[in-house]
C-alpha cells in the first residue's frame, strides 16, 4: 500500500486534537454533574422540613466513621494518579499495584456504606420509607454507591488485563486515563455530599 | 483475512460478525446510516400508533357526553398518545435525521462511536417495545409494590386500553403515584421513559464528539450547516437535562416500588417538586422537539429560493439562545399551582424573552424566501408550512406567557391548540420536508411529486380543522384530559370539525405511505444533485455508499457545493461555472469508485445484547416482590455484565494486515475489503 492510501486511510482526524473517548468522557461526565446536582438538591430542599416522622438524616450520622470512609475514597484518588504515573513511566508493575490499591480503597468506602445503611437502618431505625428526608438521603447515596461499584468493575477489569496481557498497551493506556477520570468525578463529587448532606447538615428547629 | 483471527484476543464472547447484508447486517450494524433509516421506521410505526390514539381519542369527542371509550381508556389515551408522539415519534425521527445526515453534512465516515450508537438504538427500539408491553402484562386492578394501597378503580373500567398508563405525559404527582394510580401501568411509563432517556443521553454524547472531532478538512464551525448546529444545540440541551428528569423518573419508581416519600404529601413529601422537575427538563425537551425540524427547513428553504439563508450567524445564534433561555422559563407551565407572584412575573418575562430569538429565526426564514426564486416543490410546501403554523403557535406561547391571561387559558383546549400548532404545524411538518428532501440520499430516487403536493394539502388542510378550533374551544372554557363534556356547553359542533380534521390528517398520512412504497420501487432516479443543493451531503452518489464519501471531502466556505456549482455576476446574481456538470461526473466517479480502500465500522452483537439487558431489569424491577421479578433483574443485570465484557474485550477495531499501525477514531474501523 503506498503512502497516499496510508493518507487517506487517516482521513478520519479529530478537529479538535482531542481523542473520542477523552472527550466522550468530559461531555459525558458534565450530564454526571446535573444528575448528582438534582440528588444534591433535592436532599436539601427535604432535609429541613419540619414535622416529618423521626429520625431525619441528621439526627443519627456517625461522622467520625464518615470521615474514616471518605478518607479512604479521598485516598483512592491519590493511588489512581499514581497509577496513572506508573504507567506513563512505563512500569507495569507499579501500575497493577496501584490501580489494585485504588479499587481497595474503593471497596473499603463501599463496604464503610453498606455497613452505614445497614446501622441507619438497624439502630438508627430510619428507613427508605421512614420520611421524604430519609428516602432523599438514601437516593443520593446510593446512587453515589452505585457509580463507586462501577468505578471499582472498571479498575478491576483493567488490573485483569494487565495482569493476563502482562502490560497494558497504549490503547488500554488511554483507557486508564478515562477510569481516572471518571474516578476523580465520583471522588469530588463525594466530597461535595460529605461537606454539605454531612457536615453542614442541621435539623429543623424544634426536631431533636 | 487469516491473521485477524490469529490476532484475536481470546477472551471474545462471540466471533465477530462479518457480514454486513442481511438480517443479521442490520441487528450487528454499526453503520450510521443503517442505524438512521432503523430508527425512522420504527418511529413512523410508533407515529401510527400515537396517531391510532388520537383517533380514538377524537372519536370519543365528536359529540357531547359520547360513550365510546369509558374514563379510563380515554386518560389511558391521551397518555400514551403523548408519551408516543414526543419520546417514541418525534424524539427518535429527529434521531434518525441526525443519524443519517450528521456525518455527511460534515463530510465524516460515521459517528464518533458507532457501536455506542447501535447500542442507542437498540436500548430506544427496547424501551418503546417495553412501555408497550404494558398491554399485555397490565393488570390495573392490582395494588403497586407499596403494601396496603388500595386500588380505586371501578372493575368495569379493566379494560385492555384502560389498563395502559394513564396519568399524562407530564406524570403528574400525586396522581401519578401510588396512591391515585395502583397498578402498574405508571411503572411501565416511569421505567420506558427513563430507558429511552438513557438512549438519547448516549446518543447526545456521541454527536456532541462527532460534531466536535470529526469534522472534515475547512469545516469550521460557522460552516457547518444550520442542521447540524441544531443537532448540536439539541444534543447539549439533552445532555443537562435528561439527568434532571431521570432523577425525577428515579423518584416516582421509588415511591411507587420501594415505598419512598418524596411526592406523598401526607408524609410531609412535595407533589409540586415534580413539577419543577419535570418541566425543569420538560421545556428544554420542547425544544429538542422543534430545533431538528427548524434545522431542517433552514436546509430546504434556501435550496428552493435558490439564495443562501438569510443571517446564516443569526440562526445559529439564535437557536444557541433559545436552548440557553430554555433552561429559565419551565415555571411557566405551573402559573396556576401556587407559585409565589415573584416567581410568575419572573417566569413570565423570560418566557417573553424566549420569544425574541424565536422571531429572529422567523424573519431569518422570511428573509432567505425574500426576493429568491422559489420552487414550490413538496419539501418546499411544506418548510413553509412549518414557518407559517410555527408563528401561530408561536403567538398563542406569548399568550401564555403573560401570567393573568394563562390563567384563563391553563389546563383548556387553547393549550392543547398551542402546541399542536408548534409540535404539529412545526416539528411534524417541518420532518415531513426532510422526508422528501432527502429521500433521494437513501433510495436514489424521487418522491412522487404529485403524490407529494396532495399529501401536503390534505394534511395542511386536515391540521388547521382539527387544531384551529381548539383556540376558540379553549377560550370558551373546554377543558383539557377529560372524557366528557356536557351537551348544554355548546361545544359539539366544533368538535365534530375538529374530528373530522384528524381523519382528514389520516388520510394525509396514508398518502404519504402510499408514495414512499411506491417511489422507493418506481419513484424517478434522482442523480446525484436533485434540488441543485448547497452542503457536503449532496457530494456523494445516490443511494449514499456504504463509505459515504470515495474520497473525504474538503470545505472552503459555507455551503461549499453550491460555490464549487456557481459564481457570482457583478450583481451578485448566481452563475453557473462552466465546469459544474464536470465536477459532478467527477464527484458521481470517485463516489462509486474510491480511489483508496476505506476503513468501515466493524459490525458487532454487543450493543443488542447490551440493550436486550435493559427490559429484563425494568420487568424485574416492577415485579420485583415475586421470584420471577428476582430472576429477571439477575439475568437482566448478567447480559448487561457480560455484553460490556465482551465489547470492552472487543478490539477497538478489526486489525489490518496491509500496515499495523491504529485508527485514531476510537471505535470500530474495520477494512472494507475484509468483506469482500
Ligand atoms: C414563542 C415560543 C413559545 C412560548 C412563549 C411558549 C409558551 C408556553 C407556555 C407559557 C405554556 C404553558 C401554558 C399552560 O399550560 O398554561 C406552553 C405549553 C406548551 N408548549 Fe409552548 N411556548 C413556545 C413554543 C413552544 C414550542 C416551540 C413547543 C414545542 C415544539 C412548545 C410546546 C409546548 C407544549 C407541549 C406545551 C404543553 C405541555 C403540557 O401541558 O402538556 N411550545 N407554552
Ligand atoms: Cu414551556
Amino acid at each position: 500500500m503506498d503512502a497516499a492510501a496510508a493518507m487517506d486511510h487517516h482521513d478520519q482526524h479529530e478537529s479538535t486534537g482531542i481523542d473520542h473517548r477523552k472527550l466522550g468522557m468530559w461531555v459525558f461526565l458534565s450530564s454526571e454533574f446535573l444528575f448528582f446536582g438534582a440528588l444534591i438538591t433535592n436532599y436539601l430542599l427535604y432535609q429541613g422540613q419540619p414535622g416529618f416522622a423521626r429520625p431525619y438524616p441528621a439526627e443519627i450520622y456517625d461522622i467520625p466513621f464518615t470521615s474514616f470512609s471518605s478518607f479512604a475514597l479521598l485516598m483512592s484518588s491519590l493511588t489512581m494518579v499514581l497509577a496513572h504515573n506508573a504507567l506513563a513511566r512505563h512500569d507495569q508493575h507499579a501500575t497493577r499495584t496501584w490501580l489494585l490499591a485504588t479499587a481497595m480503597l474503593g471497596s473499603v468506602f463501599l463496604g464503610g456504606q453498606v455497613f452505614e445503611f445497614t446501622e441507619f437502618i438497624t439502630v438508627g431505625a430510619m428507613k427508605l420509607t421512614t420520611n421524604p428526608a430519609a428516602s432523599a438521603f438514601y437516593m443520593l447515596t446510593g446512587f453515589h454507591g452505585f457509580h463507586v461499584l462501577l468505578g471499582i468493575l472498571m479498575l478491576l477489569t483493567l488490573y485483569g488485563i494487565s495482569r493476563r496481557q502482562g502490560e497494558l498497551s497504549e490503547a488500554s493506556g488511554l483507557n486508564l486515563e478515562l477510569v481516572g477520570l471518571y474516578w476523580h468525578f465520583v471522588d469530588i463529587i463525594w466530597i461535595v455530599i460529605f461537606t454539605v448532606v454531612y457536615l453542614l447538615a442541621s435539623v429543623p428547629a424544634g426536631v431533636g | 483475512m487469516t491473521a485477524t483471527a490469529e490476532r484475536r484476543p481470546a477472551t471474545t464472547i462471540f466471533r465477530r460478525p462479518r457480514s454486513t447484508t442481511g438480517f443479521w447486517g442490520w441487528v450487528t450494524t454499526a453503520d450510521h446510516k443503517k442505524i438512521g433509516i432503523m430508527y425512522g421506521y420504527a418511529a413512523f410505526i410508533f407515529f401510527l400508533v400515537g396517531g391510532l390514539e388520537a383517533l380514538l381519542l377524537r372519536i370519543q369527542l365528536s359529540s357531547a357526553d359520547n360513550t365510546f371509550l369509558t374514563a379510563a381508556e380515554y386518560n389511558a389515551a391521551f397518555t400514551m398518545h403523548g408519551t408516543t408522539m414526543v419520546f417514541l415519534f418525534i424524539m427518535p425521527i429527529s434521531a434518525a435525521f441526525i443519524n443519517y445526515l450528521l456525518p455527511l453534512m460534515i463530510g465524516a465516515r460515521d459517528v464518533a462511536f458507532p457501536r455506542m450508537n447501535a447500542l442507542s438504538w437498540w436500548i430506544f427500539l427496547f424501551a418503546g417495545i417495553f412501555l408497550y408491553s404494558v398491554l399485555v402484562f397490565s393488570d390495573p386492578a392490582a395494588p403497586a409494590g407499596v403494601e396496603g394501597v388500595s386500588g380505586n378503580l371501578d372493575p368495569a373500567d379493566n379494560t385492555v386500553l384502560g389498563g395502559m398508563p394513564d396519568g399524562g405525559w407530564f406524570g403528574y404527582q400525586p396522581n401519578a403515584g401510588p396512591f391515585y394510580s395502583p397498578g402498574t401501568a405508571m411503572d411501565y411509563w416511569a421505567l420506558g421513559v427513563q430507558f429511552l432517556g438513557l438512549a438519547s443521553l448516549i446518543s447526545s454524547v456521541n454527536f456532541i464528539v462527532t460534531i466536535f472531532n470529526m469534522r472534515a478538512l475547512g469545516m469550521r464551525l460557522l460552516r457547518m450547516p444550520v442542521f447540524v448546529w441544531m443537532s448540536l444545540v439539541v444534543a447539549l440541551l439533552l445532555l443537562f437535562s435528561l439527568p434532571i428528569i431521570a432523577i425525577a423518573l428515579f423518584m416516582v419508581t421509588f415511591d411507587r416500588q420501594f415505598g419512598s416519600l418524596f411526592f406523598v404529601a401526607e408524609a410531609g413529601g412535595d407533589p409540586i417538586l415534580w413539577q419543577h422537575l419535570f418541566w425543569l427538563f420538560g421545556h428544554p425537551e420542547v425544544y429538542i422537539l422543534i430545533l431538528p425540524a427548524m434545522g431542517i427547513v433552514s436546509e430546504v428553504l434556501p435550496v428552493f429560493s435558490k439564495k443562501p439563508l438569510f443571517g446564516y450567524a443569526a440562526v445559529v445564534f439564535a437557536g444557541a439562545a433559545i436552548a440557553f433561555l430554555g433552561f429559565g422559563v419551565w415555571a411557566h407551565h405551573m402559573f396556576a399551582s401556587g407559585i409565589s407572584p415573584v416567581a410568575q412575573a419572573a417566569f413570565g418575562l423570560s418566557t417573553m424573552t424566549i420569544a425574541v430569538p424565536t422571531g429572529v429565526k422567523i424573519f431569518n426564514w422570511m428573509g432567505t424566501m425574500w426576493g429568491g426564486r422559489l420552487k414550490f416543490t413538496t419539501p418546499m410546501l411544506f418548510a413553509i408550512g412549518f414557518v407559517a403554523m410555527f408563528v401561530i403557535g408561536g403567538l398563542s406561547g406569548v399568550t401564555h406567557a403573560v401570567v393573568p391571561s394563562d390563567w384563563q387559558q391553563t389546563d383548556t383546549y387553547y393549550i392543547v391548540a398551542h402546541f399542536h400548532y408548534v409540535l404539529f404545524g412545526g416539528s411534524v411538518f417541518g420532518l415531513f420536508a426532510g422526508l422528501y428532501y432527502w429521500f433521494p440520499k437513501m433510495t436514489g430516487r424521487l418522491l412522487n411529486e404529485k403524490l407529494g403536493k396532495l399529501n401536503f394539502w390534505t394534511m395542511f388542510t386536515g391540521f388547521n380543522l382539527t387544531f384551529a378550533p381548539m383556540h376558540w374551544l379553549g377560550l370558551q372554557g373546554m377543558v383539557r384530559r377529560t372524557a366528557y363534556y356536557p351537551p348544554e356547553a355548546g361545544f359539539d359542533f366544533w368538535n365534530l370539525v375538529a374530528t373530522v380534521g384528524a381523519f382528514i390528517i389520516a388520510a394525509g398520512v396514508l398518502i404519504f405511505m402510499f408514495n414512499w412504497w411506491r417511489s422507493k420501487k418506481h419513484g424517478e432516479p434522482s442523480g446525484i444533485d436533485p434540488w441543485d443543493a448547497r452542503t457536503v451531503e449532496w457530494t456523494t452518489p445516490n443511494p449514499t455508499p456504504e463509505y459515504n464519501f470515495g474520497v473525504a471531502p474538503t470545505v472552503t466556505s459555507l455551503d461549499d457545493f453550491w460555490h464549487k456549482k456557481y459564481a457570482e455576476d457583478s450583481e451578485g446574481r448566481p452563475v453557473r461555472r462552466p465546469e459544474a456538470e464536470e465536477t459532478l461526473t467527477n464527484l458521481m466517479e470517485t463516489g462509486i469508485n474510491p480511489p483508496h480502500p476505506i476503513h468501515l465500522p466493524a459490525p458487532s452483537y454487543y450493543p443488542i445484547l447490551l440493550a436486550a439487558g435493559i427490559p429484563l431489569v425494568g420487568w424485574g424491577i416492577i415485579y420485583h416482590t415475586s421470584f420471577v421479578g428476582k430472576l429477571l433483574i439477575l439475568v437482566g443485570v448478567l447480559v448487561v455484565a457480560s455484553a460490556s465484557f465482551g465489547w470492552s474485550m472487543e478490539p477497538l477495531e478489526e486489525p489490518h494486515d496491509e500496515h499495523g499501525d491504529s485508527e485514531p477514531s476510537g471505535d470500530g474501523y474495520s477494512s472494507l475489503e475484509d468483506d469482500a
